[in-house]
């Protein structure tokens, strides 16, 4: 594996892989050192076109916990907005020498034309681009899942298995959610059956074409999957009053926010619902009382705040893949 | 200067020679000698009477970077055309009798093709109120196809008095259909591709309601509508449903439309971001079949030159459009004579004939799309059918290089384009402008 573009970029065996890596990688989150010696010498680049604090600071994480060297290169105002051009920025970095660049950018494909245009010669992972991906978010929700529904007590983190039989809801905006199209993939891949729920304004034309089932009707999809796994994805304010064009005309996705809470938000009563084993994710940041009740993300059942440390675990194990090469010096 | 033509075969039919004398088709058969004439070996070489563009971006006045009108009229000539009609969409528009003239006028300087003004419908392409459309039409440009190409012309009522005023001097309105609610911040065609890859659909359906509603005003107010770059399966529909009413409509599908589908937009590389954007191969085919059976009267290049800094970026950030006219007619060579679909008189029909027909340049001083028989004007190209050939974006003579085909192998080789009678363009490469190109 060259570069982290998509979570179609991993077949089960590599997908397995690097998720047994990340349990690995966790491990040694566990001891008092937490810094590995792995990356020392190489330099990663986060080079972020979008605000995501969050993503940006476990990208981070990961690459000093492995000794790398890290620049934080903000380059908000992108060709789009007529500041420097995408080219000159990889140009910039090729120059510098960075060995991976971590690229998040408003818009879908960047992170594939930097990897493909010739620009630059660096390993290319993809933290999140427009409404396409965000594989290394799905990575990490696989390992949270695998850990929590895979695992067992000889093997807490599920090491050397996948998903197979389990079944995972995605809910909420599937029609701009990346993490939605990552989650579908990778899931997929590792046997799990996805079903994606959401009303019919934020499904996109062309889902019959994926791997998963799509239903309009969060209680029959808690009543007749039961899910093992429910993830509620972020709704955007700005789907509710206008298009996202900013002009005239309102035409939301959807009626009202209390209308969506009411149809498809996680409540006290579908957390009730939900099968006593079930696990309540969420990529963040999440909308307290809008797509998630404070119940739902605050019950012991929620692993949202674990999934943001399986992340640095994960990232860390893509940067070691792709950076590190040979397979002994990390341990 | 005198051209003898041997051993051409008019529309691909019956070998003969063909005399270009003083501007005219003077002579064929065994008629055709005269002292002093070049002898141009044509041996199976297929002459068809000079392409005619309805649809081309010379970027003049305003972006000369992409391309100029005599750069784009090069390409033309070397793409086999004799005339190409500049659409309107410049800085600044052409919604006055002086942009206009002023575009006639650098094309007829350049002397590569002949260029007639396309003439915007709404001041500023904006849609708001109609340009001074009867100002164009008497101007030395004589405009007779009007359009906002680029943008739709939306508002039902304005289309429907663009369409009623142009029938006092026999004008069409050429219409980018494209509902502009169902496409904000489209990327590309809204589909399997669109979903899996994350980029905003454009729908067919925003295409499809236009069409639809056009045809009808048309019907209902006696005008003559033209549908520019029709890409859906639905479009083709309604079309020859309407031609089966006997609405007066006609259609263009540009090459790309003809050749290439919406899995190209999976390498996100922008030079296959297009508006219309590239659809699906049922629509692909639906576009053939409406060419080969006359719903789809013509193949219109909407060449459209844009600046390398325009392209090498990032899909959203990419400009919509792509060159044509250097490759249209080895695209249609490949899809359609090589498969049988079409004859070279068909060929002839829907790129010189009947856009020349509908631009209403086929009379008057300079006509073009006329018959290749004795007293027309010599407007020929003479195209090797055999020749297999490899499109190079930097071969092209373009200002531009964003073509979508490099690398492919088209036939249909242009290998002379003469314009009344003098060879702009001679063993497949450029020759010298009418009159020297008096201006540069």
């Amino acid at each position: 594996m060259r570069h982290l573009l998509s979570a179609a970029d991993l077949d089960r065996t590599g997908a397995i892989e690097l998720l047994d890596i990340a349990a690995r990688m966790a491990a040694t989150q566990e001891r008092e050192i937490k810094k590995l010696p792995t990356l020392r010498g190489r330099t990663v680049v986060n080079l972020f076109f979008e605000d995501s604090t969050r993503t940006r600071i476990s990208f981070e994480t990961a690459a000093k916990r492995l000794s790398a060297d890290v620049i934080n290169f903000s380059a908000k105002g992108s060709s789009v907005s007529k500041g420097e051009s995408l080219k000159d920025t990889a140009l910039t970095l090729q120059a510098m020498g960075a060995d991976a660049v971590v690229v998040r950018h408003q818009a879908s494909g960047a992170p594939h034309r930097l990897a493909h245009s010739g620009w630059l010669s660096s390993a290319i992972i993809n933290a999140g681009d427009g409404t396409h991906q965000h594989p290394t978010q799905a990575l990490l929700d696989a390992f949270t899942m695998r850990r929590h529904l895979a695992g067992s007590t000889d093997n807490p983190d599920g090491v050397g298995r996948d998903l197979a039989g389990l079944q995972v809801a995605i809910v909420g905006d599937v029609l701009h959610s990346r993490v939605a199209r990552s989650n579908v993939q990778l899931l997929h891949t590792l046997g799990a059956r996805v079903t994606l729920v959401a009303p019919p304004t934020l499904v996109p034309v062309g889902v019959e074409s994926w791997t998963c089932d799509t239903s309009y009707h969060l209680d029959d999809v808690i009543a007749g999957q039961r899910p093992d796994a429910i993830m509620m994805l972020r709704v955007q304010r700005e789907r509710m009053g206008g298009d996202g064009g900013g002009t005239a005309g309102a035409t939301g996705f959807f009626p009202s926010p209390l209308e969506y809470t009411r149809e498809f938000g996680l409540d006290a009563r579908r957390l009730a619902m939900l099968p006593e084993h079930a696990i309540i994710m969420h990529p963040g940041p999440m909308n307290r009382g809008l797509e998630i009740s404070a119940d739902a993300a605050d019950s012991p059942r929620a692993v949202i705040v674990e999934q943001v440390a399986n992340g640095v675990a994960v990232r860390m194990a893509v940067l070691y893949l792709l950076l590190a090469g040979e397979r002994e010096a990390w341990a | 200067m005198s051209y003898l033509l041997r051993g051409v075969a008019p529309l691909g039919g019956e070998r003969t020679d063909l005399l270009l004398d003083d501007g005219r088709i003077a002579a064929t058969g065994r008629q055709a000698r005269v002292a002093g004439a070049t002898v141009v070996d044509a041996d199976g070489l297929v002459a068809l009477p000079g392409l005619v563009d309805l649809h081309t971006h010379l970027r003049e006045p305003g972006r000369e970077d992409a391309e100029t009108v005599a750069s784009g009229t090069l390409a033309a000539a070397v793409g086999g055309y004799t005339a190409v009609h500049a659409m309107a969409n410049t800085s600044p528009v052409a919604d006055t009798a002086g942009v206009v003239e002023q575009v006639w006028r650098l094309g007829r300087d350049a002397g590569w093709a002949d260029v007639f003004p396309i003439g915007a419908v709404s001041v500023g392409l904006a849609g708001q109120q109609l340009a001074e459309l009867g100002a164009m039409a008497h101007s030395a440009a004589r405009v007779r196809v009007f359009s906002d190409d680029g943008q739709c012309v939306h508002d039902p009522v304005l289309m429907r008095r663009a369409l009623e005023y142009v029938k006092a001097f026999d004008g069409v309105i050429a219409q980018h259909a494209q509902e502009p609610r169902l496409t904000r911040g489209a990327q590309m065609h809204e589909g399997v591709v669109s979903a899996e890859i994350g980029l905003t659909g454009w729908p067919a359906v925003a295409e499809e309601a236009i069409v639809a509603r056009d045809v009808l005003l048309a019907q209902h107010v006696g005008s003559r509508l033209h549908v520019l770059h029709v890409s859906t399966a639905g479009s083709v529909d309604l079309i020859r449903w309407a031609k089966s009413r006997g609405i007066s409509v006609t259609a263009e599908a540009t090459p790309h439309h003809l050749m290439l589908t919406d899995e190209l937009a999976r390498s996100y590389d922008p030079l296959f971001k297009v508006n219309p954007p590239l659809r699906t191969a049922e629509d692909v085919e639906a576009l053939r079949a409406g060419l080969a059976d006359g719903t789809i009267d013509v193949v219109g290049t909407d060449h459209a030159p844009h600046s390398r800094e325009d392209k090498d970026c990032e899909w959203a950030a990419g400009a919509f459009g792509m060159l044509g006219l250097e490759t249209a007619l080895g695209v249609v060579s490949t899809l359609m004579v090589d498969t049988g679909r079409m004859s070279w008189a068909d060929v002839a029909r829907v790129m010189s004939v009947a856009p020349a027909r509908i631009g209403r340049v086929d009379d008057g001083p300079f006509p073009q799309g006329r018959p290749l028989v004795v007293g027309e004007p010599a407007n020929v190209v003479l195209v090797d059918p055999a020749a297999r050939w490899t499109v190079d974006p930097s071969a092209l003579s373009s200002l531009s290089k964003n073509t979508p085909y490099g690398g492919r192998e088209l036939t249909g080789r242009v290998v002379a384009t003469f314009l009344r009678g003098h060879p702009t363009v001679l063993d497949s490469r450029p020759a010298t402008p009418v009159g020297g190109g008096a201006a540069r």
